[in-house]
Protein backbone atom coordinates (compact mmCIF):
# COMPACT_ATOMS: atom_id res chain seq x y z
CA UNK A 1 0.00 0.00 0.00
CA UNK A 2 2.57 2.47 0.90
CA UNK A 3 4.08 3.29 -2.45
CA UNK A 4 7.70 4.25 -1.37
CA UNK A 5 8.47 2.76 1.77
CA UNK A 6 7.37 -1.08 0.87
CA UNK A 7 10.34 -1.51 -0.84
CA UNK A 8 12.83 -2.56 1.05
CA UNK A 9 10.37 -4.59 3.37
CA UNK A 10 9.03 -6.10 0.20
CA UNK A 11 12.66 -6.92 -1.46
CA UNK A 12 14.18 -8.29 2.00
CA UNK A 13 10.85 -11.10 1.93
CA UNK A 14 11.06 -11.67 -1.02
CA UNK A 15 14.91 -12.42 -0.79
CA UNK A 16 14.19 -14.31 2.41
CA UNK A 17 11.42 -16.96 0.83
CA UNK A 18 13.94 -17.37 -2.16
CA UNK A 19 16.54 -19.68 -2.32
CA UNK A 20 19.65 -18.12 -0.40
CA UNK A 21 22.36 -19.72 -2.82
CA UNK A 22 20.11 -18.06 -5.76
CA UNK A 23 19.56 -14.39 -4.15
CA UNK A 24 21.34 -11.56 -5.93
CA UNK A 25 23.13 -9.67 -2.71
CA UNK A 26 21.90 -6.26 -1.40
CA UNK A 27 23.95 -4.03 -3.83
CA UNK A 28 22.84 -5.70 -7.30
CA UNK A 29 19.30 -5.21 -5.70
CA UNK A 30 19.72 -2.08 -5.84
CA UNK A 31 21.37 -1.79 -8.96
CA UNK A 32 18.44 -3.70 -10.26
CA UNK A 33 15.69 -1.65 -8.40
CA UNK A 34 17.12 1.41 -8.96
CA UNK A 35 16.79 0.51 -12.69
CA UNK A 36 13.50 -0.66 -12.49
CA UNK A 37 12.83 2.99 -11.37
CA UNK A 38 14.36 4.55 -14.62
CA UNK A 39 13.31 2.71 -17.32
CA UNK A 40 9.47 2.21 -16.40
CA UNK A 41 9.28 5.95 -14.99
CA UNK A 42 10.92 6.97 -18.18
CA UNK A 43 7.76 4.93 -19.94
CA UNK A 44 5.38 6.81 -18.23
CA UNK A 45 7.29 10.09 -19.47
CA UNK A 46 6.77 9.21 -22.17
CA UNK A 47 2.44 8.88 -21.66
CA UNK A 48 2.90 12.44 -21.69
CA UNK A 49 3.47 12.20 -25.57
CA UNK A 50 0.32 9.92 -25.39
CA UNK A 51 -1.54 12.30 -23.93
CA UNK A 52 -0.53 15.14 -26.51
CA UNK A 53 -1.09 12.63 -29.31
CA UNK A 54 -4.62 11.85 -28.18
CA UNK A 55 -5.91 15.35 -27.41
CA UNK A 56 -4.13 16.88 -30.41
CA UNK A 57 -6.07 14.19 -32.47
CA UNK A 58 -9.75 14.61 -31.00
CA UNK A 59 -9.60 19.31 -30.34
CA UNK A 60 -10.45 20.70 -33.84
CA UNK A 61 -6.98 22.09 -36.10
CA UNK A 62 -7.59 25.47 -34.50
CA UNK A 63 -6.41 24.81 -31.31
CA UNK A 64 -3.97 21.84 -31.97
CA UNK A 65 -0.86 24.16 -31.33
CA UNK A 66 -2.28 25.02 -28.02
CA UNK A 67 -2.79 21.82 -26.76
CA UNK A 68 0.25 20.83 -27.52
CA UNK A 69 1.98 24.00 -25.37
CA UNK A 70 -0.13 22.68 -22.68
CA UNK A 71 0.74 19.58 -22.77
CA UNK A 72 4.64 19.92 -22.94
CA UNK A 73 4.16 23.45 -20.19
CA UNK A 74 2.01 21.37 -18.16
CA UNK A 75 4.50 17.96 -17.39
CA UNK A 76 7.29 20.56 -17.39
CA UNK A 77 5.28 22.66 -14.57
CA UNK A 78 4.45 19.37 -12.43
CA UNK A 79 8.27 18.33 -12.45
CA UNK A 80 9.30 21.70 -10.98
CA UNK A 81 6.37 21.09 -8.42
CA UNK A 82 6.98 18.15 -7.58
CA UNK A 83 10.51 19.08 -6.83
CA UNK A 84 9.59 22.24 -5.06
CA UNK A 85 6.67 20.69 -2.58
CA UNK A 86 4.91 18.06 -3.63
CA UNK A 87 7.23 15.04 -3.29
CA UNK A 88 7.72 15.91 0.55
CA UNK A 89 4.35 16.83 0.67
CA UNK A 90 3.78 13.46 0.01
CA UNK A 91 6.36 11.13 1.28
CA UNK A 92 8.46 12.96 4.02
CA UNK A 93 7.05 12.28 7.51
CA UNK A 94 3.45 11.98 6.64
CA UNK A 95 1.29 12.29 10.09
CA UNK A 96 -1.88 10.80 8.56
CA UNK A 97 -3.29 13.50 6.49
CA UNK A 98 -0.38 15.61 4.99
CA UNK A 99 3.27 15.23 4.61
CA UNK A 100 6.32 17.93 5.00
CA UNK A 101 6.15 21.20 3.56
CA UNK A 102 9.96 21.81 2.06
CA UNK A 103 11.30 21.14 -1.26
CA UNK A 104 13.11 17.77 -2.31
CA UNK A 105 16.71 16.64 -2.12
CA UNK A 106 18.74 13.63 -2.83
CA UNK A 107 21.20 12.55 -0.12
CA UNK A 108 22.34 9.28 -1.16
CA UNK A 109 25.26 10.20 -3.60
CA UNK A 110 26.92 11.63 -0.39
CA UNK A 111 26.22 9.06 1.93
CA UNK A 112 27.43 6.90 -0.34
CA UNK A 113 30.90 8.24 -0.33
CA UNK A 114 30.84 9.22 3.48
CA UNK A 115 29.88 5.38 4.63
CA UNK A 116 30.44 3.59 1.61
CA UNK A 117 28.14 0.64 1.05
CA UNK A 118 24.78 0.62 2.90
CA UNK A 119 21.95 -0.59 0.20
CA UNK A 120 19.47 -0.59 3.29
CA UNK A 121 17.83 2.01 1.24
CA UNK A 122 17.09 -0.30 -1.48
CA UNK A 123 16.86 1.48 -4.60
CA UNK A 124 18.73 5.41 -5.65
CA UNK A 125 16.94 8.44 -4.00
CA UNK A 126 16.35 10.21 -7.36
CA UNK A 127 14.90 6.76 -9.25
CA UNK A 128 12.17 6.91 -6.71
CA UNK A 129 11.69 10.56 -7.14
CA UNK A 130 11.75 10.65 -10.48
CA UNK A 131 9.43 7.63 -10.62
CA UNK A 132 6.80 9.35 -8.92
CA UNK A 133 7.29 12.74 -10.55
CA UNK A 134 6.28 11.13 -13.90
CA UNK A 135 2.99 10.07 -11.71
CA UNK A 136 1.77 13.83 -11.01
CA UNK A 137 2.23 14.60 -14.68
CA UNK A 138 -0.02 11.99 -15.49
CA UNK A 139 -2.58 13.42 -13.04
CA UNK A 140 -2.82 16.36 -14.83
CA UNK A 141 -2.37 15.78 -18.25
CA UNK A 142 -6.03 14.25 -17.58
CA UNK A 143 -7.18 18.04 -17.03
CA UNK A 144 -6.35 19.01 -19.83
CA UNK A 145 -7.77 17.27 -22.39
CA UNK A 146 -11.76 17.70 -20.68
CA UNK A 147 -11.01 21.26 -20.56
CA UNK A 148 -9.66 21.85 -24.26
CA UNK A 149 -10.80 24.24 -27.01
CA UNK A 150 -11.87 26.76 -24.26
CA UNK A 151 -10.12 27.30 -21.60
CA UNK A 152 -7.38 30.24 -21.28
CA UNK A 153 -3.70 28.92 -21.34
CA UNK A 154 -2.59 30.99 -18.12
CA UNK A 155 -5.46 29.75 -15.92
CA UNK A 156 -4.83 26.56 -17.10
CA UNK A 157 -1.43 26.14 -16.11
CA UNK A 158 -2.06 28.36 -12.69
CA UNK A 159 -4.46 25.31 -12.06
CA UNK A 160 -1.66 23.07 -12.82
CA UNK A 161 0.82 24.37 -10.54
CA UNK A 162 -1.99 24.31 -7.49
CA UNK A 163 -3.00 20.33 -8.50
CA UNK A 164 0.69 19.15 -8.99
CA UNK A 165 2.17 20.98 -6.00
CA UNK A 166 -0.88 20.67 -3.45
CA UNK A 167 -3.75 18.61 -4.28
CA UNK A 168 -2.06 15.33 -5.65
CA UNK A 169 0.20 15.41 -3.17
CA UNK A 170 -1.88 15.58 0.01
CA UNK A 171 -4.34 12.81 -1.14
CA UNK A 172 -1.14 11.05 -2.44
CA UNK A 173 0.46 11.10 1.19
CA UNK A 174 -3.14 9.13 2.47
CA UNK A 175 -2.15 6.04 1.08
CA UNK A 176 1.87 6.03 -0.96
CA UNK A 177 2.82 8.04 1.80
CA UNK A 178 1.86 6.00 4.59
CA UNK A 179 -1.32 8.16 5.99
CA UNK A 180 -4.28 7.39 7.22
CA UNK A 181 -5.98 5.24 4.29
CA UNK A 182 -3.18 3.14 4.29
CA UNK A 183 -3.72 2.18 7.95
CA UNK A 184 -7.05 1.83 6.78
CA UNK A 185 -5.99 -0.58 4.10
CA UNK A 186 -6.90 1.03 1.46
CA UNK A 187 -5.41 -0.71 -1.86
CA UNK A 188 -4.71 1.20 -4.94
CA UNK A 189 -1.42 -0.49 -6.52
CA UNK A 190 -0.60 2.07 -9.37
CA UNK A 191 -3.44 4.63 -8.83
CA UNK A 192 -6.60 3.95 -10.57
CA UNK A 193 -7.97 6.62 -7.65
CA UNK A 194 -5.37 8.63 -6.52
CA UNK A 195 -3.98 9.52 -9.65
CA UNK A 196 -6.33 8.55 -12.90
CA UNK A 197 -9.32 9.73 -10.63
CA UNK A 198 -8.19 12.75 -8.99
CA UNK A 199 -7.10 14.14 -12.47
CA UNK A 200 -10.73 12.76 -13.56
CA UNK A 201 -12.40 14.82 -10.59
CA UNK A 202 -10.53 17.88 -11.05
CA UNK A 203 -11.09 17.71 -14.54
CA UNK A 204 -15.11 17.08 -13.89
CA UNK A 205 -14.93 19.93 -12.04
CA UNK A 206 -13.39 21.92 -14.63
CA UNK A 207 -15.63 21.22 -16.76
CA UNK A 208 -18.75 22.09 -15.05
CA UNK A 209 -17.35 25.97 -13.79
CA UNK A 210 -16.14 26.60 -17.15
CA UNK A 211 -19.06 25.02 -19.16
CA UNK A 212 -19.18 23.41 -22.67
CA UNK A 213 -17.59 24.86 -25.71
CA UNK A 214 -19.77 26.98 -28.07
CA UNK A 215 -22.49 25.25 -29.87
CA UNK A 216 -21.73 21.68 -28.30
CA UNK A 217 -25.29 21.74 -27.14
CA UNK A 218 -28.53 23.76 -28.14
CA UNK A 219 -31.51 24.73 -26.52
CA UNK A 220 -33.81 21.57 -26.73
CA UNK A 221 -31.49 19.50 -25.84
CA UNK A 222 -29.61 18.40 -28.81
CA UNK A 223 -26.19 17.68 -29.04
CA UNK A 224 -23.91 18.65 -31.75
CA UNK A 225 -20.85 16.15 -32.43
CA UNK A 226 -17.30 18.41 -33.09
CA UNK A 227 -15.27 15.83 -34.63
CA UNK A 228 -11.88 15.94 -33.98
CA UNK A 229 -9.42 17.45 -36.54
CA UNK A 230 -7.49 14.08 -36.57
CA UNK A 231 -8.44 10.48 -35.78
CA UNK A 232 -4.70 8.93 -36.80
CA UNK A 233 -3.12 11.34 -34.05
CA UNK A 234 -5.55 10.62 -31.48
CA UNK A 235 -4.93 6.88 -32.24
CA UNK A 236 -0.96 6.85 -31.96
CA UNK A 237 -1.90 8.75 -28.49
CA UNK A 238 -3.45 6.02 -27.39
CA UNK A 239 -1.12 3.15 -28.09
CA UNK A 240 1.80 5.41 -26.48
CA UNK A 241 -0.33 5.62 -23.39
CA UNK A 242 -0.83 1.84 -23.72
CA UNK A 243 2.95 1.61 -23.77
CA UNK A 244 3.91 3.87 -21.14
CA UNK A 245 1.14 1.72 -18.56
CA UNK A 246 3.53 -0.56 -18.97
CA UNK A 247 6.38 1.50 -16.75
CA UNK A 248 3.06 2.95 -15.37
CA UNK A 249 1.83 -0.27 -13.51
CA UNK A 250 5.00 -2.35 -14.06
CA UNK A 251 7.01 -0.43 -11.86
CA UNK A 252 4.99 0.11 -9.64
CA UNK A 253 5.90 -3.69 -8.18
CA UNK A 254 8.61 -0.73 -6.71
CA UNK A 255 11.17 -3.68 -6.91
CA UNK A 256 13.28 -5.36 -9.58
CA UNK A 257 15.82 -7.14 -6.89
CA UNK A 258 14.62 -11.03 -7.04
CA UNK A 259 13.04 -13.81 -9.24
CA UNK A 260 9.65 -12.81 -6.97
CA UNK A 261 9.80 -9.48 -8.20
CA UNK A 262 10.19 -10.17 -11.89
CA UNK A 263 7.37 -12.58 -11.78
CA UNK A 264 4.97 -10.03 -10.33
CA UNK A 265 6.35 -7.39 -12.72
CA UNK A 266 5.58 -9.62 -15.42
CA UNK A 267 2.28 -10.69 -13.91
CA UNK A 268 1.38 -7.07 -13.69
CA UNK A 269 2.50 -6.06 -17.38
CA UNK A 270 0.73 -9.29 -18.98
CA UNK A 271 -2.50 -8.43 -17.03
CA UNK A 272 -2.22 -4.65 -18.16
CA UNK A 273 -2.11 -5.47 -21.73
CA UNK A 274 -4.96 -7.57 -21.64
CA UNK A 275 -7.42 -4.95 -19.49
CA UNK A 276 -6.73 -2.15 -22.12
CA UNK A 277 -7.98 -5.58 -24.44
CA UNK A 278 -10.56 -6.08 -23.06
CA UNK A 279 -11.64 -2.14 -23.21
CA UNK A 280 -11.26 -1.66 -26.72
CA UNK A 281 -13.24 -4.76 -27.63
CA UNK A 282 -16.12 -4.31 -25.03
CA UNK A 283 -16.10 -0.69 -26.99
CA UNK A 284 -16.13 -2.03 -30.32
CA UNK A 285 -18.78 -4.28 -29.57
CA UNK A 286 -21.07 -2.18 -27.97
CA UNK A 287 -20.55 0.64 -30.26
CA UNK A 288 -22.00 -1.41 -33.17
CA UNK A 289 -24.87 -2.63 -31.17
CA UNK A 290 -25.97 0.99 -29.61
CA UNK A 291 -24.88 2.96 -32.34
CA UNK A 292 -24.80 0.73 -35.22
CA UNK A 293 -21.65 1.81 -36.27
CA UNK A 294 -18.39 1.44 -34.62
CA UNK A 295 -16.65 4.46 -33.28
CA UNK A 296 -12.91 4.31 -33.40
CA UNK A 297 -12.59 7.38 -30.59
CA UNK A 298 -14.36 5.40 -28.35
CA UNK A 299 -12.42 1.92 -28.99
CA UNK A 300 -9.66 4.41 -28.02
CA UNK A 301 -11.31 5.73 -24.91
CA UNK A 302 -12.16 1.61 -24.14
CA UNK A 303 -8.47 1.11 -24.72
CA UNK A 304 -7.80 3.76 -21.80
CA UNK A 305 -10.32 2.55 -19.60
CA UNK A 306 -9.86 -0.67 -19.32
CA UNK A 307 -6.14 0.26 -18.73
CA UNK A 308 -7.36 2.95 -15.63
CA UNK A 309 -9.32 -0.53 -14.29
CA UNK A 310 -6.36 -2.59 -14.11
CA UNK A 311 -4.77 0.02 -12.24
CA UNK A 312 -6.08 -0.49 -8.76
CA UNK A 313 -5.19 -3.68 -8.91
CA UNK A 314 -3.30 -5.09 -11.63
CA UNK A 315 -1.00 -7.64 -9.72
CA UNK A 316 -3.94 -9.96 -8.18
CA UNK A 317 -6.06 -11.24 -11.42
CA UNK A 318 -5.32 -13.50 -13.31
CA UNK A 319 -5.66 -12.61 -17.54
CA UNK A 320 -9.12 -14.11 -17.68
CA UNK A 321 -10.02 -11.34 -14.73
CA UNK A 322 -8.20 -8.77 -15.90
CA UNK A 323 -9.66 -9.35 -19.74
CA UNK A 324 -12.83 -8.89 -17.32
CA UNK A 325 -11.87 -6.18 -15.51
CA UNK A 326 -10.72 -4.09 -18.72
CA UNK A 327 -14.15 -4.93 -20.60
CA UNK A 328 -16.29 -3.41 -18.06
CA UNK A 329 -14.10 -0.32 -18.50
CA UNK A 330 -14.88 -0.32 -21.90
CA UNK A 331 -18.56 -0.62 -21.31
CA UNK A 332 -18.00 2.27 -18.58
CA UNK A 333 -16.99 4.25 -21.29
CA UNK A 334 -19.55 3.73 -24.00
CA UNK A 335 -22.76 4.76 -21.97
CA UNK A 336 -21.20 7.12 -19.85
CA UNK A 337 -20.12 9.28 -23.12
CA UNK A 338 -24.13 10.02 -23.94
CA UNK A 339 -24.46 10.42 -20.33
CA UNK A 340 -22.27 13.42 -19.87
CA UNK A 341 -23.75 15.34 -23.05
CA UNK A 342 -27.64 14.75 -21.37
CA UNK A 343 -26.15 17.15 -18.16
CA UNK A 344 -24.48 19.47 -20.56
CA UNK A 345 -20.82 18.37 -19.40
CA UNK A 346 -18.47 18.85 -22.31
CA UNK A 347 -15.83 16.81 -22.15
CA UNK A 348 -13.57 16.73 -25.44
CA UNK A 349 -11.77 13.84 -25.24
CA UNK A 350 -13.84 11.41 -22.92
CA UNK A 351 -11.33 11.60 -20.12
CA UNK A 352 -14.22 12.08 -17.58
CA UNK A 353 -15.82 8.01 -18.20
CA UNK A 354 -12.14 6.98 -18.94
CA UNK A 355 -10.28 8.13 -15.84
CA UNK A 356 -12.42 8.94 -13.53
CA UNK A 357 -15.89 6.73 -13.72
CA UNK A 358 -13.40 3.55 -14.79
CA UNK A 359 -10.86 4.48 -11.96
CA UNK A 360 -13.63 4.57 -9.15
CA UNK A 361 -14.73 0.77 -11.13
CA UNK A 362 -10.84 0.13 -10.68
CA UNK A 363 -10.61 0.87 -7.15
CA UNK A 364 -13.76 -0.86 -6.33
CA UNK A 365 -12.70 -3.95 -8.00
CA UNK A 366 -9.59 -4.93 -6.19
CA UNK A 367 -11.82 -7.23 -3.45
CA UNK A 368 -12.79 -9.24 -6.41
CA UNK A 369 -9.20 -10.80 -7.18
CA UNK A 370 -7.60 -9.14 -3.93
CA UNK A 371 -8.69 -11.27 -0.76
CA UNK A 372 -6.48 -8.12 1.63
CA UNK A 373 -8.74 -5.53 0.26
CA UNK A 374 -12.12 -4.92 1.61
CA UNK A 375 -15.36 -3.17 -0.31
CA UNK A 376 -15.81 -0.73 2.53
CA UNK A 377 -12.17 0.26 2.79
CA UNK A 378 -12.04 0.80 -0.71
CA UNK A 379 -15.54 2.34 -1.01
CA UNK A 380 -13.95 4.97 1.62
CA UNK A 381 -10.60 5.85 -0.57
CA UNK A 382 -12.78 6.66 -3.41
CA UNK A 383 -15.34 8.90 -1.46
CA UNK A 384 -12.48 10.99 0.70
CA UNK A 385 -10.36 11.38 -2.37
CA UNK A 386 -12.79 12.20 -4.69
CA UNK A 387 -14.55 14.72 -1.86
CA UNK A 388 -11.15 16.47 -1.34
CA UNK A 389 -10.27 17.17 -4.92
CA UNK A 390 -13.77 18.26 -5.98
CA UNK A 391 -13.62 20.80 -2.79
CA UNK A 392 -9.79 21.59 -3.26
CA UNK A 393 -10.44 21.80 -7.24
CA UNK A 394 -13.32 24.04 -7.44
CA UNK A 395 -12.30 26.12 -4.78
CA UNK A 396 -9.31 26.69 -7.40
CA UNK A 397 -11.32 26.81 -10.47
CA UNK A 398 -13.81 29.48 -8.49
CA UNK A 399 -11.20 31.98 -7.40
CA UNK A 400 -9.64 31.92 -11.38
CA UNK A 401 -12.80 32.31 -12.56
CA UNK A 402 -13.50 35.53 -10.32
CA UNK A 403 -10.15 37.20 -10.39
CA UNK A 404 -8.65 36.48 -14.16
CA UNK A 405 -11.43 34.95 -16.14
CA UNK A 406 -10.96 31.33 -16.97
CA UNK A 407 -13.20 31.35 -19.67
CA UNK A 408 -11.91 32.35 -23.63
CA UNK A 409 -14.04 35.29 -24.95
CA UNK A 410 -16.43 34.22 -27.33
CA UNK A 411 -14.45 35.63 -30.77
CA UNK A 412 -11.58 33.74 -29.67
CA UNK A 413 -13.38 30.73 -29.27
CA UNK A 414 -14.81 31.13 -32.92
CA UNK A 415 -11.05 32.05 -34.50
CA UNK A 416 -9.44 29.37 -32.24
CA UNK A 417 -6.87 29.79 -29.43
CA UNK A 418 -3.96 28.96 -31.49
CA UNK A 419 -4.18 32.79 -33.53
CA UNK A 420 -4.97 34.77 -30.25
CA UNK A 421 -3.02 32.83 -27.52
CA UNK A 422 -0.11 31.51 -29.54
CA UNK A 423 -0.15 33.73 -32.38
CA UNK A 424 0.27 30.69 -34.96
CA UNK A 425 -1.53 28.09 -36.33
CA UNK A 426 -0.82 24.28 -36.25
CA UNK A 427 -0.97 23.57 -39.75
CA UNK A 428 -0.47 26.85 -41.89
CA UNK A 429 0.19 24.98 -45.24
CA UNK A 430 -3.03 22.61 -45.19
CA UNK A 431 -6.61 22.84 -44.90
CA UNK A 432 -7.48 26.42 -44.43
CA UNK A 433 -4.14 27.63 -43.15
CA UNK A 434 -2.79 31.07 -44.21
CA UNK A 435 -0.28 29.70 -45.90
CA UNK A 436 -2.21 26.96 -47.96
CA UNK A 437 -3.27 28.65 -51.93
CA UNK B 1 -18.35 27.66 -78.22
CA UNK B 2 -20.11 26.23 -75.06
CA UNK B 3 -18.84 25.87 -71.63
CA UNK B 4 -19.71 22.75 -69.53
CA UNK B 5 -19.36 22.45 -66.04
CA UNK B 6 -20.00 18.91 -64.10
CA UNK B 7 -20.12 18.59 -60.31
CA UNK B 8 -19.29 15.09 -59.82
CA UNK B 9 -18.54 12.47 -57.80
CA UNK B 10 -14.41 13.21 -56.48
CA UNK B 11 -13.44 9.65 -57.23
CA UNK B 12 -14.97 9.64 -60.64
CA UNK B 13 -12.33 12.36 -61.64
CA UNK B 14 -10.07 10.33 -63.39
CA UNK B 15 -12.57 8.19 -65.31
CA UNK B 16 -14.05 11.53 -66.47
CA UNK B 17 -10.72 13.00 -67.41
CA UNK B 18 -10.29 9.54 -69.57
CA UNK B 19 -12.94 9.50 -71.09
CA UNK B 20 -13.16 13.60 -72.18
CA UNK B 21 -9.13 13.06 -73.79
CA UNK B 22 -10.76 10.22 -75.44
CA UNK B 23 -12.65 12.51 -77.40
CA UNK B 24 -10.13 14.72 -77.94
CA UNK B 25 -10.76 17.84 -75.26
CA UNK B 26 -7.34 19.39 -74.96
CA UNK B 27 -7.56 20.80 -71.44
CA UNK B 28 -10.01 21.14 -68.52
CA UNK B 29 -10.13 22.85 -64.89
CA UNK B 30 -10.87 21.07 -61.86
CA UNK B 31 -12.07 22.67 -58.40
CA UNK B 32 -13.17 21.12 -55.15
CA UNK B 33 -16.23 22.20 -54.28
CA UNK B 34 -19.13 21.77 -51.69
CA UNK B 35 -23.05 21.34 -52.10
CA UNK B 36 -26.14 19.41 -52.05
CA UNK B 37 -28.55 18.29 -54.70
CA UNK B 38 -31.79 16.48 -53.77
CA UNK B 39 -29.79 14.13 -51.89
CA UNK B 40 -29.48 16.93 -48.50
CA UNK B 41 -26.29 15.88 -47.14
CA UNK B 42 -25.85 13.14 -45.25
CA UNK B 43 -25.38 11.58 -41.32
CA UNK B 44 -22.38 10.85 -39.62
CA UNK B 45 -21.87 9.59 -36.10
CA UNK B 46 -19.41 10.69 -33.60
CA UNK B 47 -18.76 9.66 -30.15
CA UNK B 48 -22.98 8.49 -29.86
CA UNK B 49 -24.38 11.85 -31.10
CA UNK B 50 -25.79 12.08 -35.25
CA UNK B 51 -25.25 15.24 -36.62
CA UNK B 52 -25.82 16.39 -40.64
CA UNK B 53 -23.38 17.46 -43.19
CA UNK B 54 -25.16 19.34 -45.34
CA UNK B 55 -22.43 20.41 -48.14
CA UNK B 56 -20.72 17.30 -49.37
CA UNK B 57 -17.31 17.15 -50.98
CA UNK B 58 -17.40 17.38 -55.02
CA UNK B 59 -15.66 17.81 -57.91
CA UNK B 60 -16.59 20.62 -60.34
CA UNK B 61 -15.15 19.89 -64.19
CA UNK B 62 -15.09 22.45 -66.51
CA UNK B 63 -14.53 22.10 -70.17
CA UNK B 64 -14.78 24.65 -72.87
CA UNK B 65 -15.53 22.82 -76.43
CA UNK B 66 -16.50 23.90 -80.48
CA UNK B 67 -20.58 23.72 -80.31
CA UNK B 68 -20.88 20.81 -82.33
CA UNK B 69 -18.91 19.59 -79.35
CA UNK B 70 -20.94 19.45 -77.00
CA UNK B 71 -23.47 17.10 -76.85
CA UNK B 72 -20.94 14.18 -77.55
CA UNK B 73 -18.77 15.92 -73.92
CA UNK B 74 -21.78 15.80 -72.45
CA UNK B 75 -22.68 12.09 -72.91
CA UNK B 76 -19.31 11.47 -72.00
CA UNK B 77 -19.06 13.05 -69.00
CA UNK B 78 -22.51 11.45 -68.34
CA UNK B 79 -21.94 7.68 -68.86
CA UNK B 80 -17.88 8.18 -67.01
CA UNK B 81 -19.39 9.56 -63.68
CA UNK B 82 -22.88 7.39 -63.67
CA UNK B 83 -22.83 5.22 -60.20
CA UNK B 84 -26.50 5.30 -60.69
CA UNK B 85 -26.62 5.67 -56.95
CA UNK B 86 -27.66 8.76 -55.32
CA UNK B 87 -25.29 12.28 -55.30
CA UNK B 88 -24.14 10.99 -59.17
CA UNK B 89 -23.71 14.68 -59.56
CA UNK B 90 -25.36 17.49 -62.07
CA UNK B 91 -23.97 18.66 -65.65
CA UNK B 92 -24.60 22.66 -66.65
CA UNK B 93 -23.90 23.78 -70.31
CA UNK B 94 -23.65 27.41 -71.27
CA UNK B 95 -23.26 29.41 -74.22
CA UNK B 96 -19.48 30.28 -74.21
CA UNK B 97 -18.96 34.18 -76.07
CA UNK B 98 -15.38 34.29 -76.31
CA UNK B 99 -12.10 32.60 -75.68
CA UNK B 100 -8.12 33.81 -75.89
CA UNK B 101 -5.08 31.64 -75.74
CA UNK B 102 -2.89 34.48 -73.24
CA UNK B 103 0.14 32.69 -75.04
CA UNK B 104 -0.35 33.44 -78.29
CA UNK B 105 -3.66 35.88 -78.29
CA UNK B 106 -5.81 33.18 -80.51
CA UNK B 107 -8.90 33.73 -79.73
CA UNK B 108 -12.17 31.27 -79.90
CA UNK B 109 -12.61 27.82 -81.41
CA UNK B 110 -8.24 28.10 -82.31
CA UNK B 111 -8.01 29.13 -78.38
CA UNK B 112 -9.61 25.83 -76.96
Amino acid sequence: MNKRLIVPGLAAAVAMMAAPAFAVDAETAYILNSFSFLVNGALVMFMAAGFAMLESGLVRSKNTATICLKNITLYSIAGIMFYLVGYNLMYMDVTGYIGTLMPWAADDAAALAETGADFEAGYASSSDWFFQMVFVATAASIVSGTVAERIKLWPFLIFTIVLTAVIYPIQGSWTWGGGWLTEQGFADFAGSSIVHSVGGWAALTGAIILGARKGKYGANGSVHPIPGANLPLATMGTFVLWLGWFGFNGGSVLALGSAGDAIAMATVFANTNMAAAGGVVAAVILTQLVYKKVDLSMALNGAIGGLVSITAGPDTPTLGSAILIGAVGGAIVVFAVPLLDKFKIDDVVGAIPAHLLCGIWGTLAVPITNTDASLITQLIGVVSIGAFVVVASAIVWMALKLTIGIRAEEDVEDMGLDKVELGLEAYPEFGRGAHSI
Amino acid sequence: MKLIMAIIKPFKLDDVREALTGLGVEGMTVTEVKGYGRQKGQTEIYRGAEYEIHFLPKVKVEVAVAADQAERTVEAITAAASTGKIGDGKIFVVDLENAVRIRTGETDDQAL
